[in-house]
């Protein structure tokens, strides 16, 4: 193994030679500087937290940029892990583009300290907070403790359940892909501008959509769905989990069953994470049904971008909501 | 005098208010009396009329108050907001134009701790300033049973470890770790990493648990069991293991077929518990560690490692202690089950071979092997099972074999506290043929509060 014999060599020779020399590699070490290669013909690499991010990044960037995410779009994005195979990604990354508001702080940190990219560390140029551009729910006022479970302290982190977040965003994406390649500037803004164009028209069929069953309650697993639920005027009444983080409590579950009895709620909405014996449990107790809507891009095959992840979530309420009534 | 005119003008407006509120009184019985008087009935309109625009008055307004919150928080021109056809209302209000005291009796939001409020950016700067991340971490340890050889306190509060991190500059992190136990306070970790070296180089320097192996690297709180495999204790200096004040260097190395190769070399000053001693300056010892992970699916991968480490040991500086570890690690997690179900399967094994006085031939070299192998399988969000198997030799003498076998169960209320029992079989070897028999039951409470931080990997 190199590194052993290199360890061995330092060992074995004369002490002051030995300290000189690692003087001496550390010196080289320090004055290295590689040639930054920078060409203006290759591709930005983006490398997102969420795969939503991911779309909307590809939205903007079009064929200028390789875009790849971390997670998953069925994994819970509290709780990936910060496996090695990630550095190998986002050691060669020029962009990193984050959700923010302490959604990977369990997993994020160590993988961006631990990759020695200086381009994407923690407010390097390379380093974008989507969370910098949306509308933000649920910031909590007053004392905020763990009582109150895994409270975000800066706010909910799902934001990009709404369109108009998502169209933040990517302006957001598309101001630093100019500042980063301003040679494709017009480039980008034609791809943002449709992009718009198309999100608008998307979002007119979806409030359309929608509008039989606005003002309709529901109950939802976790608490991913505040930016969702305010755009298409849905009114999310309890959770499944007693606190954010915590798993469904007996007590807790009975109290939510009796509160959608009295308000006459038949829909849980859960995320494709959770298990789902409870959520069954309270449909099958309330006369409900349980709806599984993606949170995120790449949650079921079919859904493969942005558009892709409201068709599917608003087409399976519509069922649910025809369904109970 | 003056506390008359007090109660005279009190008298008097509490008089006047009286007065208003009979009109008004009798207006509303009136009202409910005779509501089919015609010109009643035309003053009820033109009052609803006036209500209306009130409301759609105090609709306005909010809007303005809205739009000037955004305005402000975002400190960006207003042209720059992008809207889509929708307007913001509140949850559970109806876009459709009903009655306005309706929709102001439904605004009120729907859990009093978390307000519907909005913000544009800037939301990290103000909530921390700039203050290190901090966190603490209680670590109570209780054991019962019969332990001859190591035995330890009934009751303790073994570890309260501080962790105070943040982010230097724009080229450095640092990490600091101070571990409050029992008899006294000891600094676990203090680091800085340059992060923004060329060449993606990495570079620590500070007190640190070295790169050797697998558990060496591990944080008590974050270890899969409540005590340190006995390898630990016999071969790699017990608890603390090589923990020492240094340099490290690493970076990971090109590799074909998407493995991940990542080489350490460290340099510290040679002072660890009982391994190393450095009785000169030049007694420095160090490591050298080689770790390969791949992904074999997307719930399952492996994790390979080998590591050295070479320092002078208590004897005196012409005696060294070399160390050699290789370590394996599998683990199984799926991504659409990762908070309820994982399994892990790990195994280490150590050579030492330390340079010591002999009684027969003046100097000797103990060659002692140890190993431990774990497994661990998360049945649901809260429970996890697990087991260990241990076999070490002595450092000072590789003729004497301590073996054990553990049992765990490990109990998660939330992500920030936990609990966990041990069943802990000891088979200890207190001389050469001459063995003692430890039983014991072992059982942690683990809390933390402040930041949250990454979980280990």
């Amino acid at each position: 193994m190199p590194h052993t014999k290199i360890c061995n060599t330092i060992a074995t020779s004369q002490l002051p030679a030995r300290l000189s020399a690692i003087a001496a590699a550390f010196a080289l070490l320090c004055t290295l500087v590689f040639p930054a290669a920078a060409h203006a013909d290759t591709k930005l690499r983006i490398i997102t937290a969420t795969t939503d991010l991911a779309s909307l990044a590809q939205e903007v960037g079009g064929d200028k940029v390789d875009v790849e995410s971390i997670a998953r779009g069925y994994q819970d994005p509290h709780f990936v892990e910060a496996k090695p195979s990630f550095l190998l990604k986002l050691r060669k990354a020029d962009l990193l583009i984050v959700v923010g508001l302490e959604l990977e702080i369990g997993w994020l940190p160590p993988l961006i300290t631990q990759s020695g990219n200086p381009k994407i560390q923690v407010s390097a140029p390379g380093y974008l907070d989507a969370s910098r551009f949306a509308r933000i729910l649920e910031i909590p006022t007053g004392q905020v403790t763990r009582a109150e479970g895994d409270v975000h302290p800066l706010g909910n982190p799902h934001y990009w359940l709404d369109p108009e977040n998502g169209l933040r965003i990517a302006k957001g994406i598309e101001d630093k892909l100019n500042e980063m390649r301003p040679g494709d500037s017009t480039y980008f803004a034609e791809r943002y501008a449709s992009f718009e164009q198309r999100l608008k028209q998307a979002d007119e069929r979806w409030e359309a959509d929608m509008k039989p069953y606005a003002g309709r309650k529901i109950v939802t697993y976790h608490r991913s769905w505040p930016n969702f639920a305010e755009h298409f005027h849905l009114n999310v009444i309890g959770y499944v989990e007693p606190r954010p983080g915590i798993p469904p409590t007996p007590q807790h579950t009975v109290e939510l069953i009796a509160q959608m009895k009295r308000e006459n709620v038949k829909i849980v909405v859960v995320e494709p994470y959770f298990d789902l014996k409870t959520p069954n449990s309270i449909a099958r107790a309330t006369g409900g049904l349980v709806v599984v809507l993606m949170p995120s891009v790449g949650g079921e095959k079919e859904i493969t971008d942005y558009f892709k992840l409201f068709d599917y979530d608003i087409a399976k309420l519509k069922q649910a909501f025809d369904a109970v009534h | 005098m003056k506390r008359t005119a007090h109660l005279f003008i009190l008298a008097l407006l509490s008089t006047h208010t009286a007065c208003a509120q009979e009109p008004a009184r009798r207006q509303r019985t009136s009202a409910a009396t005779s509501s089919a008087d015609p010109s009643q009935a035309a003053r009820m309109q033109t009052l609803e009329q006036q209500m209306r625009t009130l409301a759609d008055e105090v609709a306005l307004l909010r809007e303005q108050l809205n739009e000037l919150r955004d305005a402000k928080s975002s400190a960006r021109p207003s042209d720059d907001r992008i809207l889509l056809a929708s307007e913001h209302l509140a949850p559970g209000v109806l876009p459709v134009a009903t009655p306005a005291p309706a929709a102001v009796s439904a605004a009120p939001p729907p859990t009093p701790q978390l307000v519907q409020t909005q913000q544009f950016g800037g939301a990290s700067s103000n909530a921390k300033l700039l203050n290190p991340d901090i966190s603490m971490i209680g670590d109570f340890i209780g054991t019962v049973g019969r332990n001859n050889v190591s035995p330890s306190r009934s009751l303790e509060l073994h570890e309260s470890e501080v962790g105070l991190q943040a982010i230097i500059d724009p080229y450095a992190r640092a990490d600091v770790f101070l571990s409050f136990g029992e008899t006294g306070v000891n600094v676990e970790e203090g680091y800085v990493t340059f992060t923004s070296l060329p060449a993606g180089l990495l570079l620590k320097v500070g007190k640190m648990r070295a790169s050797f192996g697998k558990v060496n690297t591990i944080h008590n709180h974050a270890l899969p069991f409540i005590d340190r495999p006995l390898v630990t204790n016999n071969l790699v200096g017990g608890e603390d293991g090589i923990d020492d004040a240094g340099f490290s260097l690493s970076r990971i190395l090109p590799a074909p077929r998407d493995w991940f190769l990542e080489v350490t070399g460290q340099v510290f000053r040679g002072d660890s518990s009982n391994v190393f001693q450095a009785s000169r300056r030049q007694d420095v010892s160090v490591v050298g560690h080689l770790r390969g992970y791949k992904d074999l699916s997307e719930s399952t991968n492996l994790d390979l490692g080998i590591s050295y480490a070479r320092g002078h040991n208590d004897i005196g500086s012409a005696f060294l202690t070399n160390l050699y570890s290789a370590d394996a690690t599998v683990r199984w997690r799926p991504l659409r089950r990762a908070i309820y179900n994982s399994f892990l399967f790990r195994n280490e094994f150590f050579w030492s071979a330390r340079d010591q006085l002999s009684p027969f031939s003046f100097l000797e070299t103990q060659h002692a092997f140890g190993m431990y192998s774990s497994a661990e399988y998360r049945l649901n969000r809260r429970w996890t099972v697990g087991g260990r198997f241990d076999r070490t030799g002595h450092a000072t003498n590789a003729h004497l074999t301590d073996s054990g076998l553990s049992a765990i169960l490990t109990y998660w209320p939330s992500e920030f506290s936990q609990i966990r029992g041990q069943y802990r079989y000891g088979h200890l070897a207190v001389a050469p043929n001459d063995f003692s028999n430890a039983n014991e039951f072992l059982f942690q409470f683990l809390f933390v509060m402040g930041a949250h931080g990454a979980h280990p990997f």
